[in-house]
């Protein structure tokens, strides 16, 4: 499924979509970037709570499909900025991260 | 080993906003030169970690890496503090960060670990009070 149907699929919010037809395939969650580094796979969706610009190249270097910030978190705008420079497609959503994972599998991803 | 392309970066130490533009340039690199991907992920992911490492602890250092036709070889060094006890250093979860660190993210104790996970070859040498050298390589 291409990141724009699973976010329409979602409603996310989108804050910057630079590569909306991406295919998607699994979901990691997780808020300790370290963590997120070693353990999520090229494709995941990536669900997080963290929202520093530090995001943006832990999602370039892991080849995620998309950041999806959880809980009614909103980044600041260098953040939303580079990651619309880096090819990073960013988006926010109300739910909790289980609510959203739930959701996605739904979805079949 | 014979070497085809250097590509060498000054870590900034002072902006940790700033930190990973080495790696990234470094993905850019060798997309370019039509690295495999799963390459080119394990390459800058253990580049970044390392990059983390030398802000967070050191104040910044050097990084080269230079792709060969065998492997990508990462040389990192820096002049901080160094590691007292790299074996435990080693240890998934163990860290030394501050909590300012911790509270962006970083500092979990998965850096050095990461780095050995996504690399087929790691050395470490570090001297307290004078400074890491790390040399990492992923065959191709």
């Amino acid at each position: 499924m291409t990141i724009n149907k699973m976010a329409e699929a979602l409603s996310l919010r989108p804050l910057a979509v630079p590569e909306g037809e991406r295919a998607c395939s699994g979901v990691y969650i997780g808020d300790l970037l370290s963590w997120v580094m070693g353990r999520a796979q090229s494709g995941n969706v990536w669900i997080t709570i963290m929202s520093n610009i530090n995001i943006v190249a832990v999602a370039s270097l892991t080849d995620v499909s998309c950041i999806v910030l959880a809980e009614g978190v909103v980044p600041e705008e260098d953040v939303v900025r580079t990651a619309e420079q880096k090819g990073i497609n960013l988006f926010c959503a109300k739910e909790p991260a289980y609510e959203l994972a739930v959701r996605l599998n739904g979805l079949g991803i | 080993m014979s070497e085809t392309v250097r590509l060498y970066f000054d870590v900034d130490g002072e902006d940790f906003t700033s930190a990973g533009q080495a790696s990234v340039q470094v993905k850019k690199s060798l997309r370019q030169l039509g690295i495999p991907p799963e390459i080119i992920r394990k390459v800058s992911i253990a580049m970044y970690e390392g990059e983390i490492n030398m802000v967070i602890h050191a104040g910044g250092g050097k990084a080269e890496v230079l792709i060969c036709e065998d492997c990508i070889e990462i040389h990192l060094w820096d002049s901080g503090p160094g590691i007292a006890n790299i074996e435990q250093a080693m240890q998934e979860g163990f860290s030394t960060a501050p909590d300012a660190i911790r509270s962006l993210g970083f500092g979990a104790g998965m850096g050095l670990p990461n780095m050995k996970r996504y690399t087929d070859e790691m050395k470490i040498e570090s001297e307290p009070g004078k400074g890491t050298d790390i040399t990492m390589r992923v065959y191709l």
